[in-house]
C-alpha cells in the first residue's frame, strides 16, 4: 500500500505553497513513497530510552547589551527587493 | 584586453603553505600568483565548470594590495596573496551569490559572511564563487540550476557535491583552497571524488553567519585544499567564536599546523566494522584497509568497533534535513529578496508562482518531503522518530570516542558515479552520503583525504572523525599518513 496518496501530496504542496502539475504530483507521489518506505527502517529500532535530539551542543540563550549597533541602511536592505515603494518592500494585494 | 607578463605558468600548481612562503620571501608576488590561477581558469574552466562568478578585478586590486604592504615591509597575514575560491553559497558583499539555484539568481548580498570577512583580514585573495548543488542539496553538483561541475579526473563524471566547484577548482588548479558547507558530506565526498582533502568541523566550530541555511542543525562550513597542511591553515582561519552565531563554540582555536607532527604512537584507531559490509566497491575497501594498515606500521593501534546504527542514519537524515530545510526554504516568497513571478493575481498566488517557479526538482522534492515529516499526524513518526534515532547515533560515536582516538572509514561507497546516472533516482542517490550523513548527525568533525585510484584512474577518499572538538588530532592523523604517500601529489590535467 502506498504511503502517500496523491491527495496527500497535494494537500503537502499547499502547505509548502508549491504549485504542482500533474507530471509533478505523479513523480513526487512515487518517490516521497519510496523514501518514506525506506524510514520505515527506522522503526526496527527501540528508542524508548532515547530523548529527541533537534540539535547536538547545548543550546543557551546567547545574552547581550541592549545597545544598539551599527546595521544595513534601509536602502542596503531594499537593496534586492523586488519591488519597493519609498521605504517599504511592495507586494500584490493582500485582500 | 590586458595581456598579463611574466605570469609563471606553473605558480597555480602550488599548495597554500608553499604560496605563503614564496610570497612572504619575496620569489614571486600575490600578482603573478593570482595571474597563474587565472590563466589557470581561462584554459579549463571552460570544460570544467568549477566557477559561477570569477570576481578577477577585485581579486586584482586584492593582490596588488598584499604587494605594496609587502614592498612596505608591513606584517602580512597568513593567507597573504593566496587565491582561494567560495563556494556561492556564502554571502559576499556587492557579489552575486546564488546558491546554485534560480530564486536568488540576481541576488546581490549588502553584507559579508563572517568566513568571508575573516578569510579577507588574513589577507586571501577571492577569486570567484564556485559551483553546486541548489540550496546544497545533491550529492552530485548535477542539481545546479547553471549545469552540472565536471570531475577534473573525468570530464564524464560528476565532482560529488554539494561543493563539488570548490572541490573540482582546487583539484584543478583553479584556486589553491576552497571553503564548502557540508550538511551530510558535501565537503568530504566531493574532497574524495576530486581526489583533495576536505574537512568538516565540528558541529559550531565555524561561524554560518552569511552562510545561506540549508539545514541549521547540520550546517558547517569546511576547507578544501590540495594537503593536510593547507587544511589545517584554512581551517585556523576560518574558526572561532562569532558573536553573531549563537551556536558558535566559545572555545579557543588551537594552532592546528603546529600540532601535526607529533606522531602516533599514542593513538588507537578504530574500523567500525559497519563502514566495511557488502554494498562498498571493493577498490575502495582495500584502499581504506591499506591505509588503517599504512598507520599501524607508523605505531597506532588498531581495533575492530561497532557502529550499529549506522545503517539508520540516512533514513533519519532524510527527515531531519528536509524537515529544516522547509523551515529555512519558507524564506523565498518573492518579497524581500530573490525571484519574482512576473505574473500573481493576489498575495497568495504570488507566493505560490515564485516558489514553483524558482525552486528546482529536488529542492521542491525536500521541502515536500520536510512538509510532511512535520505535518499534523506525521510528525511523532517521522521527525521525532528520527531526532530519537539521532540521539542513538550520537550516543554510539561517543562511547566508541571512549576505546578510540580516531576512527577511520572510506568516505563514500564508489568513486565518482557518471554524470546522469543516478539523477532519476532519488533514493540511489542519497546513499552516495552513506559514510557521511552520520557524522553531522553526531555533529564530529570528519575529514576527507586520497588514500588511492581506482583502476580507472579515479581517486578514493579516506575518512578519519573524532570527537568533538579534536580536529588535531584527525589533522595528524592526516598528516602522518599524507607523509608517507604521494596521492596528495597526483593531479588530473583535464582534456
Amino acid at each position: 500500500m502506498s504511503k502517500i496518496t496523491r491527495e496527500e501530496v497535494l494537500h503537502v504542496a499547499n502547505l509548502a505553497r508549491l504549485a504542482l502539475s500533474e507530471d509533478e504530483v505523479d513523480r513526487y507521489a512515487r518517490q516521497l513513497d519510496d523514501i518514506l518506505t525506506y524510514a520505515d527502517k527506522l522503526n526496527e529500532l527501540d528508542t524508548a530510552g532515547a530523548e529527541p535530539m533537534a540539535h547536538v551542543i547545548p543550546l543557551e540563550t546567547a545574552f547581550r547589551e541592549d545597545r544598539t549597533t551599527p546595521s544595513l541602511e534601509v536602502d542596503e536592505s531594499l537593496s534586492n527587493a523586488p519591488d519597493r515603494s519609498g521605504n517599504f518592500f511592495k507586494v500584490p494585494k493582500i485582500i | 584586453m590586458i595581456v598579463t607578463t611574466h605570469a609563471d605558468m606553473s605558480l597555480h600548481s602550488l599548495t597554500i603553505h608553499e604560496a605563503r612562503d614564496g610570497i612572504v620571501r619575496g620569489e614571486f608576488t600575490a600578482t603573478a600568483l593570482l595571474e597563474a590561477v587565472l590563466g589557470r581558469i581561462e584554459a579549463l574552466d571552460g570544460k570544467v565548470k568549477a566557477y559561477l562568478s570569477v570576481t578577477a578585478d577585485a581579486a586584482r586590486a586584492q593582490a596588488a594590495r598584499v604587494d605594496e604592504a609587502r614592498g612596505r615591509g608591513e606584517p602580512l597575514g597568513p593567507l597573504a596573496g593566496v587565491p582561494i575560491a567560495l563556494k556561492d553559497i556564502f554571502c559576499t558583499k556587492g557579489v552575486r551569490t546564488t546558491c546554485g539555484s534560480r530564486i536568488l539568481e540576481n541576488f546581490v548580498p549588502p553584507y559579508n559572511a563572517t568566513v568571508v570577512e575573516r578569510l579577507a583580514e588574513a589577507g586571501a585573495v577571492l577569486v570567484g564563487k564556485t559551483n553546486m548543488d541548489e540550496f546544497a542539496m545533491g550529492s552530485s553538483c548535477e542539481n545546479s540550476a547553471f549545469g552540472p561541475t565536471r570531475n577534473p579526473w573525468d570530464l564524464e563524471r560528476v565532482p560529488g557535491g554539494s561543493s563539488g566547484g570548490s572541490a573540482a577548482a582546487v583539484a584543478a588548479g583553479e584556486c589553491l583552497g576552497a571553503l564548502g558547507t557540508d550538511t551530510g558530506g558535501s565537503v568530504r565526498q566531493p574532497a574524495a571524488n576530486c581526489g583533495v582533502v576536505g574537512m568538516k568541523p565540528t558541529y559550531g566550530r565555524v561561524s554560518r553567519y552569511g552562510v545561506v541555511a540549508f539545514a541549521s542543525s547540520l550546517d558547517q562550513v569546511g576547507p578544501l585544499t590540495k594537503d593536510v597542511t593547507d587544511c589545517a591553515i584554512l581551517l585556523r582561519a576560518i574558526a572561532g567564536h562569532d558573536p553573531r552565531d549563537s551556536t558558535s563554540i566559545p572555545e579557543a582555536v588551537p594552532d592546528y599546523e603546529a600540532s601535526l607532527r607529533e606522531g602516533l604512537s599514542d593513538l588507537t584507531i578504530g574500523l567500525p566494522r559497519e563502514y566495511f559490509g557488502e554494498g562498498t566497491d571493493p577498490e575502495v575497501l582495500a584502499a581504506v584497509r591499506g591505509a588503517a594498515e599504512s598507520l599501524q606500521s607508523m605505531g597506532a593501534k588498531t581495533r575492530e568497533v561497532s557502529l550499529a546504527t549506522t545503517p539508520y542514519a540516512v533514513a533519519a537524515y532524510y527527515l531531519i534535513a528536509p524537515a529544516e530545510a522547509s523551515s529555512n526554504l519558507a524564506r523565498y516568497d518573492g518579497v524581500k529578496y530573490g525571484y519574482r513571478t512576473a505574473e500573481a493575481v493576489d498575495l497568495l498566488d504570488m507566493y505560490v508562482r515564485t516558489r514553483s517557479e524558482g525552486f528546482g526538482a529536488e529542492v521542491k522534492r525536500r521541502i515536500m518531503l520536510g512538509t510532511y515529516a512535520l505535518s499534523s499526524g506525521y510528525y511523532d513518526a517521522y521527525y521525532r522518530k528520527a531526532t530519537s534515532v539521532r540521539s542513538l547515533i550520537r550516543r554510539e560515536f561517543e562511547e566508541s570516542f571512549r576505546e578510540c582516538d580516531v576512527l577511520l572509514t572510506p568516505v563514500a561507497p564508489t568513486a565518482a558515479f557518471r554524470i546522469g546516472e543516478k539523477i532519476d533516482d532519488p533514493l540511489t542517490m542519497y546513499m552516495s552520503d552513506v559514510f557521511t550523513i552520520p557524522v553531522n548527525l553526531a555533529g564530529i568533525p570528519g575529514l576527507s583525504l586520497p588514500c588511492g585510484f581506482t583502476r580507472e584512474g579515479l581517486p578514493i577518499g579516506l575518512q578519519i572523525l573524532a570527537r568533538p572538538l579534536a580536529e588535531g588530532t584527525i589533522l595528524r592523523v592526516a598528516h602522518a599518513y599524507e607523509q608517507a604517500h604521494e596521492w596528495h601529489r597526483r593531479r588530473p590535467e583535464p582534456a
